[in-house]
Formats: structure tokens, sequence, C-alpha cells
């Protein structure tokens, strides 16, 4: 046992110490350093923000407990009353409509742009000027993009839709291009060797072997969208059950019906998640981001 | 008493199949003892059984005097002290510094609160340098673990195993995925831990070249039954086809 | 074999797109959705924007309050990330495989984390503006419970992959739940968690514009307040401010990630 324990001091050549002597366990680089600051900033930023917050209003024991009932009501008695169950159905689908549509032409569109953000498949400055014109429509919320097309192209469905497809287009552009940079370099190198041209490259090499993740990135898709869509029937008056969820909350305070209008969005948000989560393990086992 | 013993072990992970079968072996302290068997044939299971990282189901294991499979969390915990783990893919923390990770044997001495605080004596920390050193990777002590070579990674866990102060160590094939040179300077370490430091070691080995050469004893196992159990030298062709069935023969290709 | 294997994926390929175009033109219709019309608006929609959505110099004027604004939209997702971020850490050591007491807290903390990343933040929003009233701690409550939902998942998905081997590895040393958390789970993960947190902040600020619309806070309520009066100079200057917030915010966690990973 003795021997275990070192009995004989080794020349210890390797051992750092702090400077009150104790042994260092941390190898103190970089990214520790970076890692605690972040952290600490968080921390810091978090407690500043309670200073800056405007409290106009607030009565907050009143408003827990009148959140705790609401919430309540809303979960335990949902029921219809300015709509027919047919109605409901029928906004769900303008919903799910916009979603849709705002998903499949954002995804023809982002298409053809992320052959030309994928770096195997366009020169270098083409690539990067879409990439950097995607980040900046990225940094645009949504829902200003429908608002300001609200104004631009008149109120409906449309200017609903074309305020969806940017976000839509960004997403699908980064996610369409990085499946098309996986694609094998030997498979194109060998068409380009048979004298294939781009075009033949892409029909017969790329869009075959990446097929099925394109449309799973389109459904991923697809599942956000009708999150953003129920939001801008909210807040930009696209319509659909989201409108009408603005409308049972601000504008009846029906607080039964706003239940039931949540019940609805929750059932199809999580059928839309359980498709996606299959997806996902079965394409994308490291869940990829954003 | 012998160190360990055990008595008709049983044990099932479903209703349908029995991994071990009415399993008896002893243990003495000082021994090398090698087991070896075929994919599947619950050489895993065996070495879990051991320190119940999985629960018994029939029989007993009875280790320095104590019941395995009775005992309650806490004395469960002092246990575990008594008794280290190398594994197959190694199982360090890959982002943590070396040093961390030898340490992290000690964990079972401390205090949740010790523990959660990072608190390890300057001795503890000479002696887990030392370890470092006799291992030959004293070095890399303040590299990330997820540099290192699988030879050196399964030196770090063999470290981590010594710094617990344990009276047996169990190997679940220490060498599965290190190229032949790696393997033996792991098993030349393994074999002057029991030689230089009297504790035991049972090794759960694919190589039966391998186990021949470094061990006192061999216990075969197949399909959850020991089939062979005696000294290395006893171990004959004819055995090593009794215990790996027809399996042996794709053993040898490989 | 290969010329079945290839016909049968060609014949899938038509069916997924014959479907598509006929759930696409389902969904044109029940919205009223008119495609040559959108298009046909474009053109004329983007020379409104170029023509109207400009920053003029007296709408400059307007900046410090605008600011100000800007400033408690982005006070509001840090601190609704970071408060999240603290009770997801809970929820997704109970939730995953790996580090879960047992079996019903891990069940319960998915069915949280699913219930609150479900119910969208527009649904929130209005729930929590009924009592809570016109002020930032609505906006903040109405973020931090969707961003609860969706870090809790991540944060699952992070501990699952990062430490599997050597927790076990760690139970065999005989280590208590707290020790093998505290220096192996959390050591290994964290980068991946910062990760999610920063990409979360980012995303909460733009929510934070749509929750702001909705509950009267922050730079949503600026920009609805311009919208509605008119005035799009400032609607201008309001998108630019948020534009450069979110790109700023961007780099930096790009910079850290860059980093940690
Ligand atoms: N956690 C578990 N749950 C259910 N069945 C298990 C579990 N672990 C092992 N088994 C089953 O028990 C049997 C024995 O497994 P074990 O891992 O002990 O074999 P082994 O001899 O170590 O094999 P290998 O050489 O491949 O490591 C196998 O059939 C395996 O499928
Ligand atoms: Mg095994």
């Amino acid at each position: 046992m003795e021997m275990l324990r070192g009995g004989a001091q080794p020349k210890q050549t390797y051992i750092k110490r702090t400077r009150t002597g104790r042994i260092n366990i941390k190898a103190g680089n970089k990214v520790e350093l970076v890692t605690k600051w972040t952290i600490a900033m968080l921390a810091v930023l978090t407690i500043m923000a309670f200073f800056f917050f405007d409290y106009t209003g607030l009565q907050l024991e009143r408003a827990i407990t009148e959140t705790a009932y609401n919430l309540k009501t809303m979960f335990l008695e949902p029921t219809l009353s300015h709509f027919s169950w047919g109605e409901a159905f029928h906004q769900i689908g303008i919903t799910v409509g916009l979603g849709v549509l705002a998903t499949v032409i954002g995804a023809i569109i982002a298409l053809f742009l992320a052959f030309l953000a994928a770096e195997n498949l366009s020169k270098p400055w083409i690539s990067k000027s879409v990439r950097v014109v995607v980040a900046f429509i990225r940094a645009v919320p949504t829902v200003l993009w429908v608002l300001i097309f609200a104004i631009a192209a008149g109120l409906g469905s449309e200017a609903a839709v074309l305020g969806m497809l940017f976000h839509s287009i960004a997403y699908l552009v980064k996610a369409f291009s990085e499946s098309f940079e996986e694609v094998d370099r030997g498979i194109l190198e060998a068409m380009r060797a048979t004298g294939s041209n781009w075009w033949h490259m892409v029909t017969h090499g790329v869009l075959p072997s990446t097929f099925t993740y394109l449309l799973s990135w389109t459904f991923l898709r697809f599942e956000i969208n009708f999150g953003v869509a129920v939001a801008m029937g909210a807040a930009a008056g696209a319509g659909g059950i989201g409108f009408e969820l603005f409308m049972a909350s601000g504008f009846y305070f029906d607080l039964r019906e706003v239940g039931f209008i949540t019940y609805a969005i929750l059932i199809i948000a999580i059928i839309l998640e359980i498709v996606s989560t299959q997806l996902k393990n079965r394409y994308f086992p490291a869940a990829a981001k954003n | 008493m012998s160190l360990l013993q055990v008595e008709g072990l049983g044990k099932s992970y479903n209703l349908e199949t029995k991994v071990l079968k009415d399993v008896n072996f002893t243990v003495e302290t000082g021994e090398f003892v090698s087991v070896i068997g075929p994919s599947g044939a619950g050489k895993s299971t065996l070495l879990r059984c051991i320190n119940r990282m999985v629960e018994i189901n029939e029989g007993k294991v009875i280790f320095n005097n104590l019941d395995v499979g009775s005992l309650k969390k806490k004395d469960l915990r002092k246990l575990r002290t008594d008794i280290g783990m190398v594994f197959q893919h190694y199982n360090l923390v890959p982002r943590l510094t070396v040093i961390e990770n030898v340490l992290h044997g000690r964990f079972g001495y401390k205090t949740t609160l010790q523990g959660v605080l990072g608190r390890f004596s300057e001795e503890e920390k000479e002696q887990a340098f030392f370890l470092l050193q006799k291992l030959g990777i004293e070095e890399h002590a303040y590299k990330r673990c997820d540099q290192l070579s699988g030879g050196q990674q399964q030196r770090v866990g063999i470290c981590r195993a010594l710094i617990q102060d344990p009276k047996l160590i169990l190997c679940d094939e220490p060498i599965a995925s290190l190229d032949p040179n790696s393997s033996k300077v792991i098993m030349d370490h393994l074999k002057s831990i029991t030689n230089d430091l009297g504790i035991t070691c049972l090794v759960n080995l694919h190589q039966v070249e391998v186990a021949q050469d470094y061990s006192d004893r061999i216990i075969g196992l197949r399909k959850g039954e020991i089939v062979f159990d005696g000294k290395s030298a006893l171990l004959r062709e004819e055995q090593i086809n009794h215990i790996y069935g027809t399996e042996r023969r794709e053993l040898i290709t490989v | 074999m290969n010329e079945k294997a290839m016909r049968k994926s060609r014949w899938i390929t038509t069916v997924s797109l014959i479907i598509i175009i006929g759930i696409t033109y389902l969904s044109a219709v029940i919205t009223e959705f008119n495609f040559i019309d959108s298009v046909a608006t474009l053109p004329k929609a983007l020379s409104w924007i170029f023509a109207n959505l400009w920053i003029t110099q007296e709408t400059w004027e307007r900046l410090p309050a605008i600011l100000g604004k800007l400033n408690e939209t982005i006070f509001m997702s840090i601190a609704a990330t970071t408060l999240a971020a603290i009770i997801s850490l809970f929820l997704g050591l109970m939730g995953s495989k790996t580090t879960k007491v047992n079996n019903v807290f891990s069940v319960l903390a998915r069915l949280i984390a699913s219930f609150s990343r479900n119910i969208p933040v527009v649904a929130w929003s209005l729930i929590l503006l009924i009592s809570f009233g016109q002020n930032s701690l609505t906006g903040f409550l109405a973020l931090f419970v969707g961003t609860l939902g969706f870090l809790t998942r991540a944060f699952i998905e992070s501990i699952d992959e990062a430490s599997q081997s050597a927790v076990e590895a760690l139970q065999a040393t005989g280590a208590t739940y707290a020790h093998i958390v505290n220096k192996a789970v959390i050591p290994q993960s964290l980068p991946q968690m910062l990760s999610w947190i920063l990409f979360m902040i980012e995303t909460n600020i733009r929510s934070a514009t749509l929750v702001g619309i909705l509950t009267g806070t922050g730079i949503g309520y600026t920009f609805d307040l311009y919208y509605k009066s008119l005035n799009y100079n400032a609607v201008a200057l309001v998108t630019f401010t948020i534009v450069i917030a979110v790109i700023i915010i961007e780099l930096i966690s790009n910079r850290i990630r860059k980093v940690i990973l």
C-alpha cells in the first residue's frame, strides 16, 4: 500500500500551483475563462434587467392570484361561445393553410437560392453574398415583415404569406445548402469526369441524394410556420385561429373560449412536434440547430 | 476467507432470457483472473453484479465478507470505493482535464457538499500526480481528456480506479478499443498492479491469447454459465472450442 | 435490384410531390390566397417600401426614446432566457435518461416542457396581459414560459448525448448523485447548453417584438404606435435599430460559441 501513497516523493516537475501554493487541477485556458465570463455577464444583465423594467400599474399579488384563477378557468372549462365548431375548423384550416403556403413557396424559392449558397455548387463570392442577405433578412422579426407588407401590399392573406416567406426562405436556404454541401464529393467529381454540366449534376447527383432531407427540413419548417401563423393572426391581423384567440381574450374577455382555442392550437402543435421528432431521429440523429 | 465469493448468481434483464445462470466462483486476494467468452455470454453483466451496477436477481455475491446484494445505499457507496472499475470506452469526462478525471475516483470518500464544492486535499492531488507518473502520462495532466490517444485515456481510467485505493479492480474489456502496442502497455500495467500493489484484478477479455499470457486463472463463460474455471495453463484448444462453440472460427480470422 | 429501388424512389418522389401540390392548392383556397395577385403586388409593395420606409432627419430625434425601449426589450429577453435556463436545467436533469431520479419526475418534466413549448407565446402573452397589465413583467413572463419549454427539450438532448458513459463510471466509484451531476454532467454539457441559451436570447429579441405588440411593452409597442399613426419614417428607424441589435447579438454569440464549443 505504501507505493500507492507515493511514500518516496517523486520529482514533481509537471505540477502547477496557484499563488497560494495549492495544486491546480483546472487547465486555466481560454474556454474556461470565456465560459465563466459569459455566465457572469448573463447573471449581471439579468439582475440589471429588473431595474430597467417598467412596472406601470402592476399589482403583483393580485396579478398572480388572478392569473392562477384565469388559467384554471381556461383549462378546466373550455367552451366555444362566439363561433361554432365548423367555424373553428375553418379558422384552424386558415392558419394551417397560411403555414403551408409560406412553407411550400418558401421551399421552392429557397431551393434555388440554396444552390447559390452551397459552397460546392457555387462560386465563393456568390455563396458569401447570399449568406449575408439571409442573415439580414433573419434579423427583421417576421411580424414586422408581415405588418410592412400589410400596408405595402394591402391587408389579406397575401401580405401574411409574403411576410412569413422571408424567415422561411432564410431558414431553408441554410438547411438546404448545408444538405447539399454534405453530398459526397466523389459523386460530383465522378459526374464532372463524365462531362456532365452543372444542371446534370444538380438534377441527377445532388437532388436525388438529398431529396428526403429537403422534405424533412421543409416539414420541420412547417412546424415552426404553424406557430408563426398563429402569432401573425393575433398580432398582425392575418386571420385564422390566432385572430380568434386575440378577439376572445382582448375583445370579448372570454376566458373559456381562450381555453378552447388554446387547446386546439396545443393539439395541432403536439401532433406536428411528434411527427417532426420522428423525422429528426430518423434523418438527423445529431439534432441540427435552427 | 476469500476476497470475493459468487454463489449461485442468477440475473435476467427481462422475463424471457436468463443472462447469468447459477454462477459460482471465488477469487483470492492478489489473484489476476480473466473472464473470457463469446459476445453476449454475460461477461459485462457478471462484472456489474459484483459492484451492483445492475441488481442481483438470484444467489449471492460476497465481497470482503459483505453481502453485496443486501447492502443499503450508504453501504453500497462504501463498497464501491473498495472496487475500482475500468471500461472499454474509458468513460472519462472528455472536456475535463486528466487530473480532474483522476480525482473523480475520490468522490466515494466525500460527503456530498465536499464533492460538490470540488474540495480535494493537497495529499489527494499529489497522489493523483504520483499515479499519473507511475503510468507514464504525468506530462498530460493538464490536457483535456479528449485530446489524448485511446491508450493514454485508458491509463487515466486506471489511475482513476487506483486512486480509490481499491481492493479489487474490475476491467470490462480494457483493451478492446486499442491497438496491439497500447494493449500491451495497458495489460502490463494491470499485471503490475496485481504483482506490485497486491490489488486483485478481474478482467473481461476477448483475446484468448492475452488472457493466457497474463492471468493466473481463467474463467470461461458461455451463455451465462461457467464452462471452464482453472489455471491458464490448463486451458487447451478443446476447452476454448467448448467456450466459444462454433464462433471460435470467426474469431481467429478477424 | 438497383433498378427496382430507383423506380420505387422515383415513385415516392412523384407521390409526395402530388400530395404537396394538392395540399398547397387546398391551402390557397381556404385562405383565399391568390398566387397571381401576390406576385403582381410584389413590385408595387417593394416600390412602396423603398419610397416610404426612409429614415429622415427629424426621425433621428426620436432615437433616444426608441433606444430606451429597445433596451427594455433586450433586457427582457436576456432575463427571461437566463431565468428560464436555470429552471430548465433542473427539468432537463429530471427529464434526461442519464440523470433522471425516477420515471414520475421524468415524465412530469417532459410534460411541463411540452405544454409550455407548444402553447404559442401569443397565447401566453394574451393570458398574462389580462391580469398583469401593460408592463414589462407581462412580456418577460410570456417569453419566460415559452423559453422554458424550448430549453428543457434542448438541455435533455445535450445531457443525454454528453455524458452517459462518464455517469456510469462515477457511479461505480461510489459518487453521489450530486457529485455526478456537478462534476461530470454539467461540465460536459455546459458549452452546448450555453450555446442554446445564446441562441434563445437572439430568438427572444425577435419574439419580444411580437410580444411587445400584443402586450404594449418594449420596442414592439413603439413600433405599433408609429405604425398605427402612419409615421413610416419612424417605423423604418425602429426596424433599423432592431436589425442592428439582433445582428450585434448574433455576432457576439457566434464569437463566444467559436471559443467554447
Ligand atoms: N441493460 C440491459 N438490458 C437488457 N438486456 C441487457 C442489458 N445489458 C445486457 N443485456 C443482454 O444481456 C446479455 C449479456 O450481455 P453482456 O453485455 O453481459 O454480454 P458480454 O459477454 O459482455 O458481451 P460483449 O462481449 O459483447 O460485451 C446480452 O444478450 C444482452 O443483450
Ligand atoms: Mg461486454
